[in-house]
């Protein structure tokens, strides 16, 4: 058996040192990508800490927040990011892949503090798809644009030959502009600050389960993809030191708070019996056996604060659209530093981990 | 959902636990026969609010941890071959056989997909004429009669696309195995309250009286847990060895009777490897004679891959109640669900999976933290 190697268990050699001593059937998933790459866990960030860190590597991207922040050569600071769009079914209740290309941008720059300036869309079209569809998602995508208060300025189409891709696929790029004095990342986190939540868990991802129709079930849930101007406009009004913001979006609530947990490297305590989740989604999840603190969302965020000025962010997130719903759900603590506690619904405590492979079929 | 919030009621649980201290006297080892019962035990911290007197080992009933190798080698084959839908339940879908798993094999471009009954594979093989859909048959007493009714329901239709690749297997034999050997610990059951709504508990009186332990019938929600350990506890102090039911919600003494009709008309109780434990015999069912046309063995003429299982890993004597997952020298550190070592780290069943989810590592939460406040 070779030495054992203290980190992750990636390593091929000290697995397949184990194969014969311990256990029998080591599987890497190293030379192949697999739907589990895609899930937003740790498979994503094994992927990307490997593939893409090393080639790419400089300050802004090691950030490993949902935007880069650039300081501008002229003064001010800059806030760029991307994001790559596939759903299926195109159109779900409560929104369609335009809406959320828009959202999905547009939040990455809110969640560090930006203003979300200009998008640039990106659209690969499967031959054959009825122009009507590029219709239907370009309208969308403009009310979704004119919602957050930005424009759509540069684009690109290719088309793809029939069979290979599934229908529509869209990448948004925008940028922003920080406003001087604001620093919101997931370093920045403080023992003490306060988790708060604008609203329920997992709406997303089980309407878009429900409406892709495969899974014999039927469930009254609404997307809840937003672009989250409003809300985010909301809490800076309050003149709160915001110290986290986050969308908990691929990998859920639980992969958001490990996030942070790891970058701020404080703890996270969570209390099961404040996490708000719609009677459908909990019903759906319970039958289909997800835990909704991992089920994607497309129209929540996490903040994290001084405890000072908890009840006036949720003050303010509750008078918007958004974050009518919004609750305290926990505390950031100094230890275990790097993990995420939650205190369970009959007063014991366990780790909630990252996800760890692919949830669901793939949903955005 | 008023239905589960009611049996995770904090202040409900809390005076049962309260009995329990009342009662328990003296050490006692239980074990947990499912795994879904692990799981919700480890999630919400079940055991960690338990006195001390009382240790839960974990059993052997988590289907997709005891599946044998030579089956998911078969299923890759069968499911690597061209014309072949191959339908699954989704955690089957990360269990590696001998190279690869289900992802793997889709990755290449194989036909994989998860269902979440064996009645939407038979919808997909009438949907598909020309193609062979094969359904992962796997799993305990519960899911019996739904793969039993694909190959009643496929037959009926005249379906000829439509085949079951065979891995059922039973709880009281198991229990048989367990309670016999001599490196037994467990004094006392808790049934899964699942397998019991399909087969009632009339075949464990006898189990009970021969090995001399009692056995309860126990649910899957918090509430649940506490009333099945609660019940086991006092039939062990009063040195009693009878079989309760703590889920009479689910469950009743004769079970699901027409479940057991399609499942008696269509299996057959034949010998049964599982995984990590070895051959227990009468522990599975195959399709009976009448069946054999659904049998994917048979039509895809598979019954040469029969791989040797590798000397065996600690998973064996963890699904036996003998070890705990941390007892294992590559717990979260080589094996990881990402990087599973063995089958109990595959499954979100699997004790070592539980353990792993919800963060029992040495530097995390102690085991029992009972009365230890939310650090504020």
């Amino acid at each position: 058996m070779v030495d054992k190697q203290p980190t992750d268990g990636v390593e091929p050699a000290a697995a397949a040192g184990m194969q014969g001593a311990v256990c029998p059937v080591p599987l890497q998933h190293e030379d192949q990508v697999v739907l589990g790459h895609g899930s937003g866990g740790k498979l994503t960030q094994k992927l990307i800490a490997r593939y893409f860190y090393p080639p790419f590597e400089n300050p802004y991207l090691l950030q490993g927040d949902d935007s880069a922040v650039m300081d501008w050569p002229q003064g001010g600071r800059l806030a760029f990011s991307t994001d790559s769009h596939i759903v299926s079914p195109l159109f779900f209740p409560g929104g369609d892949i335009g809406r959320l290309a828009v959202a999905g941008t547009v939040n990455d720059l809110l969640m560090v503090g930006a203003q979300p300036l200009w998008l640039t869309a990106g659209f690969l079209l499967e031959e054959g798809l009825p122009l009507s569809v590029v219709e239907r998602v370009a309208a969308s995508m403009r009310a979704a644009a004119d919602e957050s208060g930005i424009q759509i300025v540069a684009g690109d189409t290719k088309v793809i030959q029939r069979g290979k891709a599934d229908g529509l696929f869209v990448n948004t790029s925008g940028v922003g502009i920080v406003p001087e004095g604001r620093e919101i990342n997931g370093r920045r986190a403080q023992v003490g600050d306060a988790v708060l939540l604008s609203g329920t868990l997992g709406d997303h991802g089980i309407a878009v389960l429900a409406a892709r129709g495969e899974l014999d079930f039927e469930a009254q849930v609404v997307s809840d993809v937003a672009p989250l101007t409003k809300l985010v406009e909301a809490m800076h009004a309050v003149g709160a030191d915001l110290h986290v913001l986050r969308d908990p979006t691929r990998g859920g609530l639980a992969t958001t708070l490990n996030e942070i947990a790891h970058q701020s490297n404080f703890g996270i305590e969570i209390d099961e019996i404040t996490l708000p989740v719609n009677p459908a989604v909990e019903a759906a999840c319970e039958m289909l056996g997800f835990d909704p603190l991992y089920v994607a969302n497309e129209g929540k965020l996490v903040a994290i604060a001084p405890e000072a000025q908890a009840e006036a962010l949720l003050n303010a997130m509750r008078s918007t659209e958004l974050g009518k719903a919004a609750c305290r759900i926990g505390r950031v603590t100094s230890k275990p530093a790097g993990r995420v506690l939650m205190r369970t619904g009959i007063g014991a405590r366990r780790v909630v981990d990252v996800l760890s492979g692919e949830l669901l079929p793939r949903i955005c | 959902m008023k239905y589960v919030t009611e049996y995770r009621d904090a202040d409900k649980v809390g005076r049962v636990l309260d009995d329990i201290r009342a009662t328990v006297t003296k050490p006692w080892v239980l074990m947990e026969i499912c795994g879904g019962q692990t799981h919700a035990i480890v999630r919400h911290g079940i055991d960690q609010l338990l006195p001390s007197e009382i240790e839960l080992v974990h059993g052997p009933g988590c289907p997709v941890c005891v599946t044998p190798l030579e089956l998911i080698d078969k299923a890759l084959a069968i499911a690597s071959m061209p014309n072949v839908i191959f339908t699954s339940y989704g955690d089957m879908l990360r269990v590696p056989g001998s190279g690869q798993d289900l992802f793997s094999v889709r990755a290449q471009g194989a036909d994989v997909r998860t269902v979440y009954s064996p009645l939407d594979a038979v919808k997909i093989a009438q949907q598909n004429p020309d193609k062979q859909v094969v359904f992962f048959a796997i799993g305990f007493e519960t899911t019996a009669p739904a793969n039993a009714m694909s190959v009643v329901q496929a037959k009926a239709l005249g379906l000829t696309n439509y085949s079951i690749l065979v891995s059922h297997v039973r709880v009281p034999p198991a229990m048989h195995a367990i309670l016999g050997s001599p490196q037994n610990r467990v004094q006392g059951f808790l049934a899964a309250g699942h397998v019991c709504a399909v087969m009632g508990y009339w075949e464990y009186p006898p189990i009970a009286e021969r090995y001399r332990v009692p056995i309860v019938v126990t649910g899957f929600e918090p509430l649940d847990i506490v009333l099945g350990i609660r019940d086991t506890v006092r039939l062990l102090e009063a040195g009693d060895v009878k079989v309760g039911n703590a889920y009479a919600r689910a469950v009743t003494f004769e079970g699901n009777r027409p479940g057991q009709a399609v499942i008696d008309k269509v299996f057959a109780s034949c010998d049964r490897k599982w995984r990590g434990v070895g051959m227990i015999p009468q522990s599975g069912w195959c399709l009976r004679p009448e069946f054999a046309d659904f049998d994917a063995e048979n039509r895809f003429q598979v019954a040469h891959i029969q791989p040797e299982e590798s000397p065996l890993c600690i998973a064996g004597q963890i699904l036996q109640g003998l070890k705990r997952p941390v007892d294992c020298p590559a717990f979260g550190t080589e094996c990881t669900p990402e990087h599973p070592l063995g089958a109990t780290m595959v499954s979100s069943e699997g004790a070592c999976a539980a353990y792993y989810q919800y963060g029992r590592f040495a530097d995390a939460v102690p085991e029992h933290a009972a009365g230890d406040p939310a650090a504020s």
